[in-house]
């Protein structure tokens, strides 16, 4: 693995920027963690629970015992350390060791000298399981006598915020509702992959494609009874994330098996095992019920969300916080009422996906606010711009908005996108027609519907945690030309973060060529590539780095010029620092000794939830509107989604290629939710691990994404400068799902929405009501007051 | 099982590879070219595609054996034959984020522009459905074919 070095010239902050890694990738030669070779490198394969809960019996692994070419069987009594990890807890075990508690759970791992030896010797175990009950429902797992599946219970965290009275906020008119996504996966193409290389010292060295290197030896560390220092974590090629990375796959287990057989080990899992690898988005069950006076002031929001978990916490009790702030959407509510619960079941694990536990409540928030301005006779996108948030004003959390707000521009903005060009009905192309090249219609049965959505995310790790980032930017003369070098621990997975890190640089320092060094845990922490903070965070570090870097170099050129400096301000540019806007000295006559700076930036500090959830637990919010405008071929169900316009908060745009990049794929992503993804399960089995069954997006079903930036900068943070990676994905998905009602006139209460339910063949999705909010300690996660540890907070 | 092609313009040879084993193995593993992917390994993604005997295929549906003897352009076959313009177009237009699905894609782009060398908008998305790319939205890919087909304009 070679640093990512770029000689493209031009590129600074505000500027069109094509990627730095784009020539490796296109032309074949870009190293992702799946592509890793040593010579003499063994294979690892993973025996996974083909039920989702039982009791192991036995573990008979004589049959492997002589397999040619098998290096090493581990089973849970082979884990060195602690056989425990998690990212908010550590209440997974790294190879099941009494019971499994999902479909596809870890229970041994194999190295073998190819990989074809490697699954013959999984297949030779012999695993003897004996049937326990299981919870597959997440309001089952609320109901008395449930199977517990952990020991804590069912109920992994409750989060109940209140304000005001809903019951004496004066409405007048008053919708509720019943709202339910699926279980969604992130679909990453680069399967989860890595290679670990024992070491000298008795550690190991892991190259692995991950969200975050530092999490991830926290976690892998005690469970190889290692200390920090003996393992070494290397970014490998991220072949995307999108939050199915945040948590651990193959890591322990590669690790595991190569500190056992001395040898490197690359575990590289298939698609279908991909599916069982890592966590998904949260199923969710939503009940609303909102309150508005005539003249359309929403005084009353009452929501009920209950969040399928999984089998483990993962990063559940997080995405359930977000998702119980966000639940009344950007919008000025007095009286609030909010319980959010999220459950342990014996379904595969859920954690981050992009939205993290906003797109689901946008879901439900934005079907009730067209509830509502129908029930009032209001244009939909008027009753949003009545009651949209502003600086000054708070969330339902009580948490005052003191930084940008721009509601009523995105929403305004939007609104006003050209719409698509009028096309007559008959005599399109075949991708003119719901259905495309299957040629099901000339045009008709067709129902053109137009749906809006507004919602919004928080921009780095909330409730307390103080996830610095930190970079360190080293410049130095290469020949005669200063070259400037990146090193963090910030992962790059495709969105274009060291694009824009190399972009700062040349901004901060005018240095043209920059160099971004290969992303490893010999730098500092810089916390998660995820909750759209790394523009902010990794970003906020380099251009610290970057003023120190530059104070230097003034301290050096001050000291060769003696007096010649005089007290003019100093300032770098064109390869030279200039006193007064005079030439003083070049850069490269003072880099006689490299100049090399690390800084540390943190975001402002925030709080937790008291009793009533009341707090100022976000650091800062992105927002975003997209409207929809679709086709519906009612007879047969299909749509076609005709345009996407979206209107973007980004509080200033650093980058407008890669932030247009991160619009259209984050829609397609909703898009996804809204048409066609769901991990379809039964008894807790995934039924549709593969690219066949589970369907994401094709270009054939993605629309123009016409998209705005809404340039509004958020004060006390680097240029100003807000993520976008989420925000389009959160109003993607309810935005396209209000244009099918307006088409078809349906309840379509359910994402992603079926061709049945188009067609009216399928009832929409029914509930007896919203379950009973469980008894719980308080608003923290229920494993913290049985004093499980804690897994990311000890990095801060 | 020995299995013989032509591999980027080189006569290359694997002796060890295993009946079940696909083409897109034999690039990988055995002739450590990774630039063509695997992300679904069932002929859903189009991630490994590549040309044999000048056709479009998906590597990973090929059995080793049907490969023997055969011509192989992979991705990073494609700047020597002089395709390097549509590898270009991809990094001008953004068409590249994780860059996973890139290879297959850029490809699929190169046999639709060697058969239309000015494909409109329909024509692209009828050419590359059977690529999948999870980062993209697909909107920048559709641009960098155009801006292949016509390297001077800018979308």
């Amino acid at each position: 693995m070679t640093a990512l070095d770029t000689v493209v010239a031009g590129g600074r902050v505000g500027e069109r920027a094509t990627r730095l890694d784009g020539y490796p990738k296109v032309t074949g030669q870009f190293a992702y963690a799946s592509d890793l070779h040593r010579d003499g490198m063994l294979f690892g394969a993973t025996l996974r629970s083909p039920v989702a809960s039982a009791r192991i019996r036995s573990l008979d692994l004589s049959g492997v015992a002589g397999s040619p070419g098998v290096a090493a069987v581990l089973v849970a009594a082979d884990v060195p350390g602690k056989n425990r990890f998690g990212l908010n807890f550590d209440d997974q075990p790294v190879l099941a060791d009494t019971v499994v508690r999902y479909q596809g759970e870890p229970v041994a791992v194999v190295a073998a000298s190819s990989p074809a030896r490697a699954w013959d010797a999984v297949g030779r175990i012999v695993l003897e399981l004996e049937p326990l009950p299981g919870v597959f429902d997440m309001e089952e797992a609320l109901a008395d006598g449930a199977h517990r599946v952990q020991e804590v219970g069912n109920v992994l965290r409750h989060v109940h915020i209140e304000r005001g009275d809903t019951r004496s906020a004066g409405a007048d008119v008053w919708v509720e509702g019943y709202y339910e996504t699926a279980m969604q996966d992130q679909a990453a193409l680069g399967p989860e992959a890595g290679l670990a290389v024992p070491a000298e010292d008795g550690g190991v060295d892991l190259y692995v494609a991950t969200q975050w290197l530092h999490a991830d030896r926290e976690q892998i560390a005690p469970c190889l009874d290692l200390p920090d220092e003996k393992v070494r974590l290397h970014l490998a090629g991220v072949g995307g994330a999108f939050g199915s990375r945040e948590d651990i796959h193959m890591q322990i287990h590669a690790c595991m098996l190569a500190l056992r057989t001395g040898r490197p080990v690359k575990l590289s899992y298939g698609r279908e095992e991909s599916f069982h690898g890592h966590v998904h988005r949260h199923p969710a069950r939503i009940w609303m019920r909102h309150g508005a006076t005539r003249d359309g002031r929403l005084v009353a929001v009452e929501a009920r969300l209950l969040f399928d978990g999984g089998a483990y916490a993962s990063s559940s009790p997080a995405v359930l916080g977000n998702a119980a702030t966000f639940a009344a959407g950007p919008y000025d509510v007095p009286h609030v009422r909010i319980d959010g619960t999220v459950v342990y079941t014996n379904n595969p694990p859920c954690g981050a996906m992009r939205g993290f536990g906003a797109p689901q409540v946008c879901f439900g928030h934005e079907a009730q606010m067209d509830k509502l301005a129908r029930a009032l006779g209001i244009d939909p996108v008027d009753l949003r711009l009545r009651n949209a948030l502003e600086p000054g004003l708070s969330l339902p959390s009580g948490q005052v908005l003191t930084g940008s707000a721009p509601v009523r521009e995105v929403i305004a903005r939007c609104a006003a996108l050209p719409m698509p060009d009028a096309e007559p009905l008959e005599g399109r192309g075949a991708f003119g027609y719901p259905g495309g090249t299957g040629n099901v219609t000339r045009g008709e049965g067709i129902k053109r519907g137009v749906g809006f959505a507004v919602g919004f995310k928080n921009i780095a790790y909330s409730e307390g945690f103080d996830d610095a980032g930190s970079a360190r930017v080293t410049v130095r003369l290469e020949g005669d030309e200063p070259v400037a070098e990146i090193h963090t621990a910030a992962v790059e997975m495709g969105q274009g973060l060291y694009t824009l890190l190399a972009q700062i640089v040349r901004t901060e320092l005018d240095i043209d060529r920059v160099v971004v060094r290969q992303a490893d845990t010999a730098a500092r922490n810089t916390g998660s590539t995820s909750a759209s903070r790394q523009s902010m965070m990794s970003g906020g570090a380099v251009q610290m780095a970057c003023a120190q870097v530059r104070a230097a170099l003034f301290e050096r050129a001050r000291s060769q010029a003696g007096a010649g400096a005089g007290n003019h301000e100093l300032s770098v540019g064109r390869g030279w620092v200039n006193a007064g806007g005079h030439p003083l000295a070049r850069v490269a006559d003072l880099l006689d000794e490299p100049v090399s700076r690390e800084a540390v930036y943190h975001h402002r500090r925030t709080g937790t939830f008291d009793d009533k959830g009341q707090g100022d637990v976000h650091v800062c919010f992105a927002f975003a509107a997209e409207r929809a405008v679709v086709d519906v071929d009612e007879d047969l169900g299909l749509v076609r989604v005709v345009q996407v316009a979206a209107a973007i908060d980004a509080g200033r745009v650093l980058n407008p290629l890669g932030m247009s990049g991160q619009v259209e794929g984050g829609t397609a992503q909703g898009l996804g939710l809204a048409l066609m993804e769901e991990v379809q399960l039964s008894d807790g089995a995934i039924r549709n691990a593969s690219f066949t069954d589970y369907l994401i997006p094709t270009i054939a079903d993605m629309p123009p994404v016409v998209s705005a930036a809404v340039e509004d900068p958020e004060p006390g943070v680097p240029y100003g400068a807000k993520g976008v990676g989420e925000s389009p994905t959160i109003v993607a998905t309810a935005a396209i799902v209000a244009a099918l009602r307006d088409a078809t006139g349906r309840e379509l209460n359910r994402a992603p929405v079926s061709p049945d339910e188009l067609a009216g063949l399928r009832p929409p999705a029914a509930t007896q009501g919203p379950p009973p909010c469980p008894d719980v300690p308080g608003q923290d996660p229920v494993p913290l007051y049985f004093q499980s540890g804690s897994g990311q907070q000890r990095l801060m | 099982m020995k299995v013989s092609l032509t591999v980027n313009g080189a006569r290359r040879t694997v002796d060890d590879a295993g009946e079940s084993e696909t083409l897109l193995q034999v690039l990988r593993d055995h002739l450590g070219l990774t630039g063509t992917k695997n992300a679904c390994e069932q002929g859903e993604c189009g991630s490994c595609t590549v040309y044999l005997d000048g056709t479009l295929v998906c590597s990973c549906l090929v059995l080793a054996g049907q490969a023997d003897g055969a011509e192989v352009t992979t991705v990073e076959g494609l700047s020597a034959a002089g395709a390097a313009a549509v590898q270009e177009a991809f990094v001008e237009a953004g068409a590249v984020q994780c860059g996973f699905c890139t290879p297959g894609l850029v490809m699929a782009a190169h046999d639709l522009l060697a058969h239309n060398p000015d494909p409109g908008d329909d024509d692209i998305r009828e050419a590359l459905a059977g690529n999948l790319c999870r980062c993209t939205g697909y909107q920048k890919i559709v641009d960098a074919v155009h801006r292949a087909a016509s390297p001077t304009t800018t979308p």
